[in-house]
Formats: structure tokens, C-alpha cells, sequence
């Protein structure tokens, strides 16, 4: 059991800091690009929020399979798949997730305007270095919202980690898919417990989202 | 090219949207240089490619050194201008002392402005380690000068510092403006559509006017300044206002010249300012 809740909380973590490093350029192109076909990649960053998980969860399973041409630079270094596998896992989680870390981070960069990145022009600060000093603190809130979405979604998912992990105690089960389980094997009360921590989980994320909403009073993820 | 030494000489003509802007400015590299004109007369956008926020096809040396001619565009953070927007636009995420020292930190030049000077120019001292979120508007609008003035600009751009204050927060400030002036020794081009303010703190204005810009005229002529002092104690406001008219000067600096006048400010003289 506490194996499971490790193994959960480990990819979580890892999903959430590898997305929220990803999802930033991402975001910033998204919130400053002029270019007419912005939207388009918006479309397919945002594309796992109604894409049903078994279906992303195929695809990847395709993606990271053996016979996959992207699996294919990685013979060298003896890694022939990476389905059923903890990284298998995480790569999953993040491109399931990406909406949730890129939405909340386009926004927030979106609220600052233009005027803080004309005064940081005219105080000799380089785009470069106003993005570090002016973008990313102002665009705080975002962040913080991406983060806890990101982690508590990863939590959460299911269709794509049961096709693509496959539920190996150690490697790939977390505890959704053992929620399932339990449940399969009637063994309600251990069922009630993962599903309760579950709940309360939930509720801790959704309050503080609201605090943090009414701190800042303009985010929307 | 020595000539040009010591003075501004920009030259901007092209579409931005659907304003088009006709501009020239010659002046000295020293004093107040005040843009003056109605909104959405195009003296912003003027000022927003002095400062290299805009890019329009033009050319613009400043002592000396093209900031931009066909080939070359320096860069805004390359340009050495202090700019004071119409909202103090402090950055929210840095106290006072954070926002005043942004410029100072980033400039390779000599930092012959200190802090220290500039809490003293413009009464800061006990605003500093505040937060910028709890300051009225006319400390805001002071912190940005000073923030402004720490970056050690060679120019001091200008945007209607005062505009977005009422009369109570404008008396405030002004008073700093004047010692700006008095106290360092860099050029400003102000922009204001307020006479009172030029009357105030200019040396000389060039009026603009969709777009296109008029000569540059001298705002303390003394010689003349008690030529017409004499003459609006003679024949009153409006005879003098119409006779400035009938010799040919535009409405609006006749307006200027009597605001100035009636204010006992040394007057405005009319001139090629060096065109």
C-alpha cells in the first residue's frame, strides 16, 4: 500500500516539474506569437482535455511499442520500449497533463500586457533577461495553478496509465488502478480508504486553487 | 558631424495602423524640449520611437551617435533614455527600492546618479521598502522618475507624467519635475497637451499636429517676453490674442504665448529653431 501511494506520488512529482519546464516556452509562444497559426497548436496542446484517455493511452502505447520508429534512437542505448515501463508512465502523464500546465501559464503571461515589457526595455533589461526578471515573477499565480493541477490530474488519471502502464506492482501501479483492483476483488474496505484519501486530496486541491483565485483575483486555468 | 554634436535630430515618416506620422525634430541636446499638441496628435508616438518602442522608417542621432538611419535600429534596451510613461507602470512584483534600482543594476554607464540622490530629488526616503500596490498615485508617478533617472539616461523621455493625476496629486509632483530640471543636467523631451505645464517647464516646444510637426519655438525670450508684457497691459487678453493671429502665428501658441503671459512666465518666441 505505501509502495503504491510512493510510487503515485513519485510520478505525479516528476510529471509536474518536466511539464511546468516544457510547458513555459510553450505558453510564453502561445501567449505572445503573432503568427495566424498559433491556434492551431493551442488546438493540439489542448487536445488531451476531450481526447478519451484510452484512445491517447493507444496511440502511446503505439508510440513507445517496440516496432515504433520513435522508440528506434533508442536501441543503441538497449531500450527496445518504454510501454509498461515507470518512464513510459511519465511520458504519458505529461502529454495527458499538458493542457492543464500550459492553459493556466498562457493566461497569466497573457494578463501582465505589453507595458511591464516596454518599462524593463526601456531599464536596459535584454528580452531575455525581462522574461527571468519581469515575466516569470508576475506570472506567478499561473504557475502555481499549472503545478497543482498538473500534480493532481496525474494523480487522478487512469485510462492512459491502465493502457500504457499496465498496473505492475512496483513499476506502473498506482493508485487509481488499484482502487480498480480492489474493487474487482470485492476487498471494499481497503477500497474505501484509497478512495476517501482520494477525496479529501481532492478537496485540499480545489480549495486552495479558489484561495490562490481570490488572491489574485484574474487567473483562470 | 560635429555639428551634430550636442544635439537631437530625429526624422520619422511612415504608417502606424492608420496614423500617419510626418515628423522632424531638431533641438538641443539640453533643457526642456516640450512636445505639445492635442490627443491623438501623434506627439506619444514620436516620443515611443525616440525611445525605440516603435520602429518607424526614419533617422535619429542623438549627440553624435545614430540610434537609427536605414541600415541600423538599436534596440530599446540599448538606447541610454529614461522614459516616464502616463501611468507610473511600476512592476508589481518589487518593492519600491527594487523598482528604483531595476535601470541602475542593468546600465554600463557611470552611475553618476546614486540612489541616495534620487530619494532626496524627489522625496522617497520613507516610501522604500514598501510594497508599490500601497502608494497614491503621485508617489507612484515620483518612484518612476526616480526609476527612470537611476537607469543614468543620456535623455529623459516624458509621456504626460502628470496626466493621469488629479490637481491636488499634479501640484504635488510638479514641483519635483521643476528641480529635475534646475538640479541635473539631462535633456527631457516632454510631452503634455497641458499650456500650464509648458509654461512651466519648458525651455523651448515644438507643436505637432496630425502628425506632422511644427517649428521648434523659444519659450524664454526675455527681450521679447516683456515686449508683450507691456503690450497685454496695454490692449488686454483678446486684442493681443488676435493680433498674435493677424502676423501669422498658429491659434494655439497665441494661446500659449497669453497662458504664459498672464501666468508672468518669460513668453515664447517664435523661431526656425535651427530647421
Amino acid at each position: 500500500m505505501g509502495e503504491i501511494i510512493w510510487l503515485t506520488v513519485k510520478l505525479a512529482g516528476i510529471t509536474t516539474v518536466l511539464l511546468l519546464i516544457l510547458a513555459t516556452p510553450v505558453a510564453w509562444w502561445l501567449a505572445r506569437s503573432q503568427a495566424w497559426w498559433k491556434e492551431i497548436v493551442g488546438a493540439v496542446v489542448a487536445l488531451p482535455i476531450v481526447l478519451p484517455p484510452t484512445v491517447l493511452g493507444f496511440y502511446l502505447l503505439l508510440a513507445l511499442g517496440p516496432d515504433s520508429p520513435l522508440m528506434a534512437p533508442l536501441q543503441p542505448f538497449g531500450i527496445r520500449t518504454l510501454a509498461f515501463t515507470f518512464e513510459g508512465l511519465v511520458i504519458g502523464s505529461i502529454i495527458y497533463s499538458l493542457p492543464f500546465a500550459v492553459q493556466p501559464i498562457r493566461n497569466a503571461f497573457q494578463a501582465i500586457g505589453e507595458r511591464p515589457f516596454e518599462v524593463a526595455a526601456t531599464l536596459r533589461a535584454s528580452p531575455m533577461d525581462a522574461f527571468f526578471s519581469v515575466a516569470l515573477p508576475l506570472a506567478r499565480p499561473g504557475f502555481l495553478v499549472a503545478a497543482i493541477l498538473t500534480f493532481a490530474h496525474t494523480i487522478g488519471e487512469f485510462g492512459v496509465v491502465l493502457m500504457i502502464g499496465g498496473g505492475i506492482p512496483g513499476e506502473t501501479e498506482v493508485l487509481s488502478i488499484e482502487i480498480y483492483r480492489l474493487v474487482e476483488a470485492l476487498e471494499w474496505d481497503r477500497a474505501h480508504q484509497l478512495a476517501g484519501l482520494l477525496l479529501v486530496f481532492a478537496f485540499a486541491v480545489m480549495l486552495s486553487l479558489l484561495l490562490i483565485e481570490r488572491r489574485t483575483g484574474r487567473l483562470r486555468p | 558631424m560635429s555639428r551634430a554634436l550636442g544635439r537631437i535630430e530625429a526624422r520619422f515618416s511612415g504608417q502606424l495602423g492608420d496614423f500617419t506620422l510626418d515628423a522632424e525634430l531638431n533641438t538641443p541636446a539640453a533643457g526642456v524640449t516640450v512636445l505639445f499638441g492635442p490627443s491623438g496628435c501623434g506627439k506619444t508616438t514620436l516620443l515611443r520611437c525616440v525611445a525605440g518602442l516603435e520602429r518607424l522608417p526614419g533617422r535619429l542621432v542623438v549627440e553624435g551617435e545614430v540610434w537609427q538611419d536605414e541600415v541600423r535600429f538599436l534596440p530599446a534596451h540599448q538606447r541610454p533614455v529614461g522614459y516616464v510613461f502616463q501611468e507610473a507602470s511600476l512592476l508589481a512584483h518589487l518593492s519600491v527600492r527594487r523598482n528604483l534600482l531595476f535601470g541602475f543594476q542593468r546600465t554600463r554607464d557611470e552611475q553618476r546618479i546614486t540612489l541616495d540622490q534620487v530619494v532626496d530629488l524627489l522625496g522617497l526616503d520613507h516610501l522604500l521598502e514598501r510594497g508599490v500596490a500601497r502608494l497614491s498615485g503621485g508617489e507612484r508617478q515620483r518612484v518612476a522618475i526616480g526609476r527612470a533617472l537611476l537607469s543614468q539616461p543620456r535623455l529623459l523621455l516624458m509621456d504626460e507624467p502628470l496626466a493621469s493625476l488629479d490637481r491636488a496629486r499634479k501640484a504635488e509632483v510638479l514641483p519635483y519635475l521643476e528641480r529635475l530640471h534646475s538640479d541635473l543636467a539631462i535633456p527631457i523631451l516632454y510631452v503634455t497637451h497641458d499650456p500650464a505645464e509648458t509654461a512651466r517647464l519648458g525651455d523651448r516646444q515644438i507643436t505637432l499636429s496630425e502628425g506632422r510637426t511644427g517649428p521648434v519655438i523659444d519659450t524664454r525670450d526675455e527681450a521679447q517676453g516683456a515686449r508683450l508684457a507691456a503690450r497685454l497691459a496695454e490692449v488686454g487678453p483678446e486684442r493681443l490674442f488676435e493680433d498674435l493671429c493677424a502676423t501669422g502665428v498658429p491659434p494655439e501658441l497665441a494661446q500659449l504665448t497669453l497662458a504664459a503671459l498672464l501666468a508672468g512666465l518669460p513668453p515664447w518666441r517664435i523661431s526656425d529653431g535651427g530647421r
